[in-house]
């Protein structure tokens, strides 16, 4: 296992930037294009994902563990936001018959 | 051999991210969100990170997914009843979004990190290891991570409970 890992090693650094900004922008790309609110948060969670494997990356380059604790974290407080949000989403379709966001569009005023 | 498995890996993201927002209907969004985790989780064991590669499979393919997969057959939604948006708006968002990855990209090239990521301890991601700093320096945040979870399910508890008049 230990020789397959450190075979696989050396790919630079800003190679793993490219792939956490790419997969952040699709993540953005689908929080702006979708009305599908839990379509919606299913692109929220790829942005999140893109941000830990950053954080992984950077935390393996400067040889620290706080950064994949820090993920830790994250991954804890994705949950608890996911299960809060599911929560607020199946409310609204209880009131509206729909998960249309921009049925909420009266939350402006 | 040797780097090939990480671009090979980083595709298979990229595609299946780029699916799971493209997908008509959200029960294939999902199954796609669920492939785009399991190539995260390639990515954490390329990285020696075991831990969080366990983490990852179980809460996020596990857990989490599941909860999604639930409430999408809990509402029976399919792609009759995604609204559809103008395609102005889908082309104004594509574009948004090219600009923000040009942006990134191209200010972080001038920072230039080319130096290739080699694991200098082979330890530092295993359970030990982590284990030893969680329940070290970051006693705090892990104990308050889980009062964040208990609100977090009593609001939940309570945000899906019908009201007792509507029953």
């Amino acid at each position: 296992m230990e020789n397959l890992t450190t075979q696989l090693q050396g790919v630079p650094l800003n190679h793993y930037i490219w792939l956490s900004a790419i997969i952040f922008t699709i993540g953005v790309i689908g929080v702006l294009t979708r009305r599908n609110a839990i379509v919606i948060f299913m692109s929220v969670e790829l942005m999140l994902n893109a941000v830990n494997l950053l954080l992984t990356a950077f935390s393996v380059h400067s040889n620290d563990p706080s950064g994949q604790v820090f993920v830790f974290f994250i991954m804890a407080l994705a949950a608890a936001e996911v299960a809060v949000g599911l929560s607020i989403i199946v409310m609204v379709y209880r009131n509206t018959k729909s998960i249309d966001i921009n049925v909420l569009n009266r939350l402006k005023w | 051999m040797s780097t090939q498995v990480f671009y090979f890996v980083a595709t298979l993201s990229i595609i299946f991210s780029l699916m799971v927002i493209f997908a008509k209907n959200p029960i294939h969004s999902v199954l796609y969100l669920i492939l785009t985790f399991f190539t995260f989780t390639v990515h954490y064991v390329l990285l020696n990170a075991q831990f969080l590669a366990v983490v990852n499979f179980i809460v996020y393919m596990g857990a989490i997914m599941v909860l999604f997969l639930f409430v999408l057959m809990l509402l029976n939604l399919n792609k009759d009843t995604e609204p559809a948006k103008s395609p102005l708006i889908k082309i104004i968002g594509v574009i948004a979004g090219g600009c923000l990855v040009v942006t990134l990209i191209g200010s972080l090239k001038s920072a230039s990190i080319t130096s290739p990521l080699i694991l200098k301890n082979q330890e530092l991601g295993l359970v030990e290891n982590l284990g030893k700093e969680l329940f070290g320096p970051f006693l705090l945040p892990f104990e308050l991570s889980s009062l964040l979870l208990l609100a977090a399910m009593v609001g939940a508890v309570l945000l899906s409970k019908r009201d007792e008049v509507e029953a």
